[in-house]
């Protein structure tokens, strides 16, 4: 077992989280402008967990889910995975197209915009953070959708990982909207090779 | 109520009737089953990678189409299978999101599914239906009484094969 990942220190993890905060808080904090909603965010989760383990994340693998996928370009790759809990995605469109609550049973070609463009303004706040703390230019790709099973849509990130040991490091936050229904994950997953620029730009390299 | 066997990401088991493997969710993953008509015996892989000597990490051979199916094929020859009757029935290998300019990763699902079905051709073991590709998540069942490889998805409804 030569995985970077299994021999970080707590101090390196808690480094993490840290950023993690900082990058989740901005992203809450534009979430809520766009929707005219407060947001409450859980602290950062920073997991190092078995592939198979991390859908459990999010209640299993065959919840139903819209994902918003992005891959992370610059000194530390990475990939974004922003997930709603479908009723929450459906929810989300109802208040930014001003319709009723409820209204929104599937997503059209408009609503799909939509979704991808709180990803994008959510990934590109958490970057924002992220950038500032490393000092490097991290930018997001353009943002693919899809709404399917948990597991399916993880298996993207996960099998990019796969190739490089058998764990992954999820930075997880999660948002809610009390009241509304709303309620996502948000996912920072590095590049195996990132991990240690990561670390070393904020200080905390062994 | 016959047992479910459930198979995580990466991960395979085997079993016999009235008891039924079951794996939630894949994706680019493939689920691979091989059955044993007469012994009812068989068993259910979740493969992630194509190709065990490509990779940095290959503890875990569970995870790649080359090292997944021989160890499960010899757990099921332990169990009563028998070698010359076995046939496999693959499903997944789906491509969940689609850019414009595609890289080698987001078409993993499809080289899993061709990495599967060599794999299956060494070893001489038939392939008798699939269900692979397209851009959607498959929960896949191998009910170990009758061979039914049972596929479910949320948008295109459940099929037998």
């Amino acid at each position: 077992m030569s995985e970077e990942i299994l021999k970080l220190t707590s101090l390196q993890l808690d480094a993490l989280k840290e950023v993690g905060n900082v990058g989740a808080g901005n992203a809450a904090t534009a979430l809520s402008q766009i929707i005219h909603r407060k947001i409450d965010m859980t602290v950062p989760r920073v997991a190092i967990l078995p592939l198979g383990d991390v859908p459990d994340v999010v209640g299993g693998p065959e919840i139903m889910v819209a994902g918003v996928y992005f891959r992370v370009f610059g000194p530390a790759p990475g990939s974004i995975l922003f997930l709603l809990p479908r009723e929450s995605a459906f929810s989300l469109v109802d208040m930014l197209m001003g319709r009723e609550k409820g209204y929104t049973r599937s997503l059209n070609s408009l609503d799909e915009s939509a979704v991808m463009e709180i990803g994008n303004i959510l990934s590109g706040a958490y970057l924002n953070a992220l950038s500032y703390f490393t000092r490097f230019t991290l930018l997001p790709s353009i943002p693919a959708l899809a709404i399917d099973m948990a597991g399916a849509l993880l298996s993207v990130i996960l099998i990019q990982l796969g190739q490089m040991g058998d764990h992954a490091l999820v930075i997880e936050t999660e948002f809610s909207s009390e009241g509304d229904g709303v309620k996502g994950h948000f996912f920072l997953i590095p590049d195996p090779g990132s991990l240690g620029t990561i670390l070393a730009s904020i200080g905390v390299k062994e | 109520m016959p047992d479910l066997i459930k198979v995580g990401m990466a991960d395979y088991k085997v079993g016999k009737a009235p008891a039924s493997v079951i794996t939630y969710g894949l994706g680019s993953c493939v689920g691979i089953a091989v059955y044993d008509p007469v012994t009812k015996v068989g068993g259910l892989a979740h493969i992630m990678l194509p190709d065990s000597l490509q990779a940095r990490a290959a503890d875990n051979p569970a995870k790649f189409a080359d090292t997944a199916l021989p160890a499960m094929v010899a757990e099921i020859i332990q169990l009563g299978g028998v070698k010359t009757r076995l046939a496999a029935k693959i499903a997944g290998g789906a491509q969940m999101f689609s850019f414009a300019n595609a890289t080698d990763i987001m078409r993993i699902g499809e080289r899993n599914a061709e990495a599967v079905r060599l794999v299956l051709k060494n070893l001489n073991i038939k392939l008798v239906a699939e269900d692979t590709g397209g851009n959607y998540g498959r929960t896949v069942e191998l009910k170990l009484d009758s061979g039914i490889f049972k596929i479910k998805t949320i948008d295109k409804g459940e099929k037998d094969l």
